[in-house]
């Protein structure tokens, strides 16, 4: 699975649900519109400045808080293609193996150094990650996880 | 084996299960509440036709109760719809309360019970000996189609708190100070256990909280050993038997252990936008507060209210304040008005609103505005949590809530302590 020439962008940690999807537009059910309002409480102009593909880079607990799904619901509806994490809060990230959102857990990531705006490659099978001259790797998720990513998330599995 | 490992082993049917391995367990009691209408979209697109369970299947109203729009009562009509024709009789309307609170007082929740809400704070059932852990909408939709979830066991953190607390201390103050000292990632994925004297000495009400708030630090379920005062709050909702009695083996080994003093442990409060933003009241003293929040999962049980009233008695809340009190559970209203609290914190300038979650996520009953200053007993103050993301919301007790009602300042809880 290969995500090319994406726009990073960065956040820190402790990224709360809050701040990926404020409880303001818990109420919303259309995904599309859910996808509307992506990290508005941390960032309320993202929803604007995202360019499609985009990839999250972030620090530790990315995804704390509530057990909302609509916080992995908008990543996927505005367009994110992965997050990168030094480490997810758990249900965010049960959450993102249901609906197949790449949620990267990559303890080194402070290491690779990378920049908001940069544009990135990244092979997740290979645990491989190219931005301009320069490569890094991490450990990739699990085949069987990587597999229903591919396919869509946990309802291929009832198809 | 640790107890929640004979919790998860039982629920799988497995003898023996250790820690990093993925179990298939079969869920006790489920429980669905109104944020997620995406329940029942993923449910159908998972194939659903039938809920496997429908008897340990409960919805719970409360995030948006009674619905403060059209959307969400729109959300609130399907899910009706949605119990009716799954044969869910088990649907806690609107203003029964918080859904952990509402499964407690009904009778679901009982030592080695195996269960999983549509909540973060669903560690809170810990405290009664339970396996609880929240989950999203998706995994929802496959226990209600499955009856089971894979489950990864979670290493045991142990956390042993000795020492009487101070005058004006709440176990909510002694959480505070743990996440503020391990901070809130501390315990991704584990469970957290609490024991040792002061855990033993708090009422249940009190170990809810200490439970409740363990999500804050990362944990996938908290626990702490039911004793006689376990068993003596539980049978006046009528649980008298334990799914299956189950405690730790002495030779279990606990990947962490902590120890705190409550004796050095004084009121502390929570700074705004993270909950381990530890500091003592104390420093932030004389900050005015525009809104005081008493409520929640967290901090709207009986004791919470009680604590407010004691302190609140025969005073008014400071001009330029408001007071809104939301009790968890109608159960908790009910004692509330009977041993006067209620006639005691309106005759003091308190506002009441629905039992549920009221203003903690923002969804309406009390959100703050931009600019505003919000103290609450509940367990958030990520930025925009309440309502604007300009607003600064302070996490404290029962007891610092209330005595800053009372001067409409930060306050040091000790001061406002009846003699």
């Amino acid at each position: 699975m290969k995500i090319q020439a994406s726009t990073i962008y960065r956040f820190g940690n402790n990224i709360d649900t809050d701040q990926i999807y404020p409880g303001r537009y818990l109420e919303l059910t259309d995904h599309a519109e859910i996808g509307r309002h992506a990290m508005e409480g941390a960032d309320p102009d993202f929803p604007r400045r995202f360019r499609k593909g985009g990839i999250i880079v972030a620090g530790s607990n990315f995804g704390c808080g509530s057990s909302r799904e609509h916080a992995v619901i908008t990543l996927k509806n505005i367009g994110v293609s992965a997050v990168l994490a030094k480490s997810f809060a758990r249900i965010f990230y049960r959450n993102c193996i249901n609906l197949a959102l790449p949620a990267v857990m990559i303890p080194e990531l402070d290491s690779f150094g990378l920049q908001e705006g940069q544009l990135a490659d990244l092979d997740l099978a290979e645990g491989i990650l190219t931005s301009g001259d320069r490569t890094f790797r991490f450990v990739p998720l699990p085949r069987d996880i990587l597999e229903l990513i591919e396919k869509g998330g946990v309802f291929a599995l009832y198809k | 084996m640790h107890a929640i490992e004979k919790i998860l082993a039982r629920a799988s049917g497995k003898t023996e299960v250790s820690a990093g391995e993925i179990v298939t367990a079969e869920v006790d009691v489920a429980e669905v509440n109104d944020l997620y209408l995406q329940v029942v979209q993923s449910f159908y697109e998972l194939g659903g036709m039938k809920v496997k369970f429908p008897d340990r299947t409960t919805f719970v109203f409360d995030h948006y109760s009674p619905a403060p729009t059209i959307k969400a009562a729109d959300n609130h009509r399907k899910m009706r719809q949605f119990c009716r024709t799954m044969g869910i009789d088990a649907l806690f309307d609107i203003g029964k309360g918080v859904c952990h609170q509402v499964l407690i007082e009904h009778g679901y929740v009982s030592p080695g019970s195996l269960i999983v809400e549509t909540d973060s704070h669903t560690t809170t059932l810990g405290a009664l000996g339970a396996f609880g852990t929240g989950v999203g909408a998706t995994d929802m939709a496959l226990i209600l189609r499955n009856g089971s979830l894979w489950f990864r066991v979670p290493e045991v953190m142990k956390i042993v708190i000795d020492g009487e607390p101070g005058p004006g201390v709440m176990a909510k103050d002694l959480i505070l100070h743990i996440i503020g000292t391990l901070k809130q990632d501390c315990a991704i994925y584990k469970c957290v256990e609490f024991t040792g004297s002061t855990v033993s000495a708090l009422p249940v009400e009190e170990r809810l909280v200490l439970c409740n708030m363990s999500v804050e630090m990362g944990a996938k379920t908290a626990y702490i050993q039911p004793d006689e005062k376990t068993w003596d709050y539980l049978a006046q909702f009528g649980v008298r038997q334990a799914r299956r009695i189950v405690t730790t083996d002495p030779d279990f080994r606990y990947q962490e252990e902590y120890h705190f003093d409550a004796r050095t442990i004084g009121p502390s409060l929570a700074l705004p936008g993270s909950v381990d933003n530890l500091a003592p009241v104390q420093e932030a003293e004389g900050i005015h507060v525009d809104q005081v929040f008493i409520g929640t999962c967290t901090g709207g049980r009986l004791n919470d209210i009680a604590t407010a009233a004691r302190i609140l008695q025969g005073k008014k809340v400071a001009k330029g304040t408001r007071l809104v009190i939301i009790p968890a559970s109608e159960e908790v209203f009910r004692q509330a008005l009977a041993r006067g609290y209620v006639q005691t914190l309106l005759d003091s300038g308190a506002v009441f609103s629905t039992p549920g979650c009221g203003p903690c996520l923002g969804a309406h009953e009390g959100v703050i505005a931009s600019g505003e200053t919000c103290l609450t007993t509940s367990s958030r103050n990520f930025p925009g949590r309440m309502g604007s993301n300009d607003a600064r919301i302070y996490v404290v007790s029962p007891a610092t809530a209330a005595a800053s009602a009372l001067t409409g300042t930060i306050t040091d809880p000790r001061q406002a302590l009846p003699s």
